[in-house]
């Protein structure tokens, strides 16, 4: 049989075309690496939270208070009950509000205006979070506030209000890229049946993007649930007690975390293992969740164009 | 009337409509100049903070290098270098991992590996700081010093910025830098990956079918024609790298005047804010705080603006 070798034809690369070859190798090696190194990276982290976190969780971590210093058992019961209550006060500000800006954008806007107002939000979005913190202390925690009379202390109120502001860009930026891929023939159909502008956007715009519009919003929500600098000068000095009232300052999960791993005792590093991997779970359960709810609806607007 | 000859259809619509176009236009209106105000608001609120400061110590505040609150006396200097070293250390390791993330799942990986990794990826960004810092306190950092401090000291001790010491630091930051690298990655890859699977896919096959090596259509193709976004990208990631006070504080050890070397402990201008806020007494002390915050704005609205403008630049490019 005729073999190429035995035809004399050499099937290697030899010369210069072998060291291109090898150097593909190389790039096609490091490359892959640098990609088993992130992903590494992410297990250890998730790794040693969950069998360090898992370890010291119990039925008297989600309900108890802290501990006398100390002193072993305990949980963190209170900041459970104030990372809610920030968070949903942010979600409160943030959502009407990030909403009618990127209906603004999308539906009303002329292009030039609608640039300007997307610029700024991502400047927003690029600030550090520390510096909204001393925005929100210097607005609402420095002087009273006249009329509302919040102020001259801390308060789940300024808290909130500060995790609204790093909420705010990233609800209004999702809610356009949902609004973008709206089909425009339904919008079209709406207005040649005589509907007005206005009834269109609430009866045929905005339910058809819903589904985007929750998914950014749950996005935005874990990242304000994660935010400890914010709340730091805003929301940051309260009672070791379970505490519903937003004009008080209240305890929240990423603060207890921050406190505890600087303090120098073992139980509390063991809580605040136990309060990242809670943190940890919610914040990557929601995410994951969102993000494909978020390829389905947006495979399904893709099938209705 | 001329509006009804140039607009017959508002003489038919409905009084209700009228309104209802109204305020909702009136309202989303709001809405947007809302987002936009509240970025003035906050460049001129934490401005008005900082003034006292601003006027007491003008802006040699910027290089004086002092933190003395029973003095008085306050300066920035080593805080700004702290925040540049460790922010373009991170970025230094971490935008070369980035692209090769991004070209891992854009050019080698199968579509299954792609997703998954790729979401992996996106899901490291939405650990919060607060928890890498943890991690950084209790694992990085103990393994920074046991492990790789040591071999960092024999092998590089010999320039300056790796001298190591006897005695083991666990706050260094050299441990910030990698705490802030890990920041970094996920935006920085994930921007890189989209660039590189916009490449029109004929200049790629083109420079296939002309014989090129995955490697030098990834050289001459596809990485040429989006230096731009990468570039923008890497500055987005420096940007995050800048203002990142949580995680960083928890394991630099706040310690000024900063050491030539990277394996002593440090302080950025973003930790000593988080750090000393809540025990800033005197007005000026807050206010020299309030001072750090509005540099620290300064150098990341330079920087996103930068970006900013590098990607709209290379959005023309594209189109044209």
């Amino acid at each position: 049989m005729a073999t190429p070798e035995s035809l004399g034809i050499l099937l290697r690369a030899q010369g210069r075309t072998r060291r291109r070859l090898i150097v593909n190798r190389i790039f096609e090696g490091s490359v892959v690496v640098a990609a088993i190194f992130a992903i590494a990276l992410l297990g250890l982290m998730v790794w040693s939270v969950g069998s360090r976190g898992s370890s010291a969780l119990n039925w008297d971590f989600f309900t108890k208070g802290p501990a006398v210093f100390g002193q072993a058992g305990g949980g963190i019961a209170p900041s459970f009950v104030g990372s809610f209550i920030l968070v949903a006060i942010a979600t409160l500000f943030a959502l009407p509000t990030g909403v009618l800006a990127a209906l603004y954008v999308s539906e009303f806007a002329p292009p030039r205006i609608a640039n300007q107002v997307r610029l700024w939000l991502d400047v927003l979005n690029g600030f550090p979070s520390i510096v909204i913190g001393i925005f929100v202390f210097a607005l609402m925690v420095k002087v009273k506030i006249p009329v509302i009379g919040i102020g001259r202390h801390q308060s789940a109120w300024a808290g909130g209000f500060a995790l609204s502001i790093i909420m705010l860009p990233l609800v209004a930026r999702s809610t356009m890229e949902v609004l973008k891929v709206v089909p425009s023939h339904l919008r079209e159909a709406s207005y040649a049946l005589g509907v007005s502008k206005w009834q269109t956007v609430l009866r045929v715009v905005l339910p058809t993007s819903l589904g985007g519009i929750l998914t950014g919003t749950t996005l935005a929500i874990s990242r304000a649930a994660g935010e400890t600098a914010p709340l730091l000068f805003t929301c940051a000095i309260a009672g070791n007690f379970v505490d519903w009232n937003p004009a008080r300052s209240m305890l929240s999960i990423p603060l207890t975390i921050f406190e505890y791993s600087e303090s120098p005792d073992d139980n509390l590093h063991a809580q605040a293992w136990a309060a990242a991997f809670v943190l940890i779970v919610v914040v990557l359960v929601t995410s994951l969740t969102a993000r494909l709810l978020l390829e389905r609806s947006r495979r399904k607007l893709g099938a209705a164009r | 009337m001329e509006a009804v000859a140039i607009n017959p259809l508002k003489r038919t619509r409905k009084r209700h409509d009228r309104i209802g176009d109204g305020l909702l236009y009136g309202l989303t209106a709001l809405a947007a100049l809302i987002g936009i105000l509240v970025v003035f608001a906050i460049i001129w609120r934490v401005a008005y903070g900082a003034w006292p400061a601003i006027k007491e110590f003008n802006v040699g505040f910027l290089w004086h290098n002092q933190w003395n609150a029973t003095l008085g006396e306050f300066g920035a200097r080593d805080l700004i270098i702290g925040t540049v070293v460790t922010s373009f250390g991170a970025v230094l390791i971490g935008g070369p991992l980035s692209i090769a993330i991004g070209l891992f799942l854009s050019e080698l990986a199968p579509p299954s590996v792609r997703l998954v990794v790729g979401t992996l990826i996106e899901m490291l960004a939405a650990v919060p700081s607060v928890v890498i810092g943890l991690w950084g306190i209790f694992v990085l950092a103990p393994f920074d010093a046991q492990h790789l401090q040591p071999i960092l000291g024999r092998t590089l001790g010999w320039i300056p910025i790796f001298a190591h010491g006897q005695d083991r630091v666990e706050s260094t930051v050299f441990t910030a830098i990698i705490v802030l690298t890990i920041m970094v990655i996920p935006i920085t890859s994930s921007i890189c990956r989209e660039l590189f699977i916009g490449v029109p896919t004929e200049l790629e096959e083109g420079s296939v079918g002309l014989g090129a090596t995955r490697w030098e259509m990834v050289r001459t193709v596809v990485v040429p024609s989006v230096r731009g976004g990468v570039v923008a990208a890497i500055i987005l990631g420096l940007g995050r790298a800048l203002g990142e006070a949580i995680a960083v504080t928890q394991v630099i050890g706040n310690f000024i005047p900063l050491k030539t070397s990277l394996l002593e402990p440090g302080d950025t201008l973003a930790s000593r804010v988080a750090n000393q806020y809540q025990g800033a007494i005197t007005n000026i002390q807050v206010s020299s705080l309030i001072y750090l915050g509005l540099i620290l704005l300064v150098i990341t609205f330079v920087s996103n603006f930068l970006a900013q403008r590098v990607v709209k630049r290379f959005e023309l490019q594209r189109g044209g």
